[in-house]
């Protein structure tokens, strides 16, 4: 996936100016910026759910707004920020959910399929939830039903909007992990946007930082990913210690 | 991907989905059979059984000379205008509920119906022909529904709020149908006497007057198969409101399919038998309380029942106080509300 002088505004304010940016199989990237920096918007835009203002989204080297929506849903998957559930579906019928752009004409899911939804729920460690009614499951569970129904869709690119959102420590810990082996051993791109920066250099092989005057810098993660770009990024001095094997960054007091 | 060990597959779910649907489709096709059976049978003159069966043979024959097969007719006219009008109403209620991604929407939400108010009691008041009435009360809910779409466009393509609740959409309609209403009143107050009982009954709902047409069957068969056809589209869109567009659903598009199909089906409900209230908002709450919210199986079902519901409705209305019949819309309140109810306790005890 790659984006050609892509720019993204909101409103008047431009928030990324001519973005050239590519993601390949197997890199996991991280962005980062301060709130209202852009990050959502930009994963918004790369999952087409926003209009492009100017510049080019592509996949495979096609514009995304080329690509029929059911194939590019087995290119591409989206997870976003929160949901709102209005209706009383089961864990297990939102996971299975996800496998609608591979059901063509059938009407019923099929036991391939099924397997494969309970097999994600699984691998996120809530298949005691299947059959549970989404809008009684906690803030965490839900958003690890919602990250299943991600890997239930097996797309090459995974846009992933806080993915550790409301999970506690040993769950972020394992969903980073499973996101890192995706990328590894099944040649996944993964797209995160994170404000844990100890957890996104634990896994990232790439990080895309959004300064907040459009202005953005990409690269391997030990290049961008330094105590003074990010303390320009995030707007507060930040420093970065060794401890073993494992990088710290730290806000200064 | 988790890998997927052969073993660990559930034996065929997909039969068993499948399975299920058919086997409560059955069972309400059998109690749709059944209930227009029944209105057929009960009345201010009670038939039997072998009288219902000698009337059929005669209406068969294309010669109705009895008693008995003059009141089959009559009754078999109405009982079918009821089922109809049920099964647009009960599936009307399902779409708007899935278009507003909202369980409390109806089919007299949006105004629609108010649209139908407002052209058939202007008909009715200033130029008292029959005939047009039901034409202007269609042709009503059309302009309201053309003017919804104009105005809140932005919902219906399908890339405005990221939580997709359509609240523009929602709030048009409502404010709207409160416009509508204020004009029902100002026409009713300026209403003579004698314009004012025909404009007081259309108001209520009535089955009564109905004569067996074939629009709202075809328009209500036409519906129900193109949205049985996007039924897993439904509830892509139901459950993931804008997202639903990077599972593949085209959602604007889908969004603006369901917004006229239920405005065609409210305009043919309203105009065959005016405001019936609870069967819209009901039925489709208590299919989904009793099979899930899966749309691939509440569409048909709510379809089924909710046509059921109606005629049972209908039989009741004119049964109860016989000779004397009670407009039906009372009944399905009185049924409405109390069951209604009830279920949100059990539901909040849960």
């Amino acid at each position: 996936m790659q984006t050609r002088k892509l720019n993204v505004y909101v409103g008047k304010r431009c928030l990324l100016k001519d973005l050239e940016w590519q993601v390949q199989a197997g890199e996991c990237w991280c962005v980062i910026g301060r709130n209202g920096a852009g990050k959502s918007t930009l994963l918004r835009t790369l999952a087409g759910l926003r209009p492009i203002d100017a510049g080019q989204v592509q996949m495979h080297g096609k514009d995304i707004a080329g690509w029929p929506l059911a194939e590019l849903a087995r290119e591409r998957s989206f997870l976003s920020q929160g949901r709102v559930d209005a209706f009383a579906y089961t864990a297990i019928e939102t996971v299975l959910s996800a496998r609608h752009p591979y059901h063509d004409s059938r009407y019923w899911e099929s036991g391939e399929d099924i397997a494969l939804a309970h097999a994600a729920l699984q691998e996120l460690d809530v298949a005691d939830l299947a059959d549970r009614d989404v809008r009684s499951l906690s803030g965490g569970e839900r958003q690890r039903v919602a990250i299943a129904a991600l890997l239930a869709q097996d797309a090459g690119v995974m846009l992933l909007d806080e993915p550790a959102n409301a999970l506690d420590l040993a769950h972020q810990i394992s969903v980073m992990q499973l996101f890192a082996r995706l990328c590894h051993e099944r040649q996944k791109a993964v797209v995160m946007v994170s404000h844990d920066l100890n957890m996104a250099y634990r896994i990232a092989t790439h990080a895309l930082l959004i300064m907040s005057d459009g202005q953005w810098q990409a690269g391997p993660a030990a290049e961008v990913m330094t105590a003074e770009r990010l303390s320009l990024c995030l707007g507060h001095p930040i420093e970065m210690f060794r401890h073993g094997t494992q990088t710290v960054f730290l806000p200064q007091n | 991907m988790p890998t997927v060990s052969a073993t660990a597959v559930p034996i065929s779910a997909q039969a068993r989905a499948s399975g299920r649907a058919v086997s409560v489709l059955s069972i309400l096709a059998v109690l749709s059979v059944a209930s227009i059976v029944i209105a057929c049978l009960v009345g201010s003159i009670s038939l039997s059984s072998g009288e219902l069966f000698n009337a059929l043979l005669e209406i068969l024959h294309g010669k109705p000379s009895t008693l008995a097969a003059t009141l089959l007719e009559l009754r078999l006219g109405r009982a079918l205008s009821g089922f109809v009008v049920g099964a647009t109403l009960a599936l009307t209620g399902v779409l708007m509920q899935a278009l507003l991604r909202n369980p409390l929407a109806e089919p007299y939400v949006l105004g629609i119906s108010g649209g139908a108010s407002v052209g058939a009691l202007a008909t009715i008041l200033f130029l008292g022909a029959a005939w047009m009435v039901d034409l202007a009360a269609f042709a009503g809910a059309i302009a309201v529904a053309l003017l919804l779409f104009g105005l809140a466009y932005r919902d219906l393509r399908g890339s405005g709020s990221s939580e997709g609740n359509a609240p523009l959409l929602l709030l048009t309609g409502v404010i709207i149908a409160s416009g509508c209403g204020a004009l029902v009143s100002l026409m009713l107050s300026i209403a003579p006497d004698s314009r004012m009982r025909g404009m007081v009954f259309w108001m209520i709902g009535d089955l009564s007057t109905t004569q067996p047409r074939y629009l709202p069957w075809i328009i209500l068969v036409g519906v129900l198969a193109f949205s049985i056809s996007m039924a897993r589209a439904i509830n892509i869109a139901a459950m993931h409101a804008d997202n639903a567009s990077t599972l593949g659903i085209k959602v604007g598009s889908l969004r603006q399919a369901m917004f006229f199909c239920s405005a065609l089906l409210t305009a043919s409900a309203v105009s065959s038998a005016g405001s019936i209230g609870f069967v819209g908002l009901i039925m489709p709450h208590a299919c989904r309380f009793a099979w899930g919210p899966d749309h691939r199986l509440l569409i048909p079902a709510a379809s089924l029942a909710g046509g059921s519901f109606l005629v049972l409705a209908d039989t009741l209305a004119r049964s109860v106080l016989a000779p004397q019949q009670l407009p039906v819309g009372v009944i399905t309140a009185m049924i409405g509300v109390p069951v209604f109810l009830l279920q949100l306790h059990q539901l909040r005890r849960r």
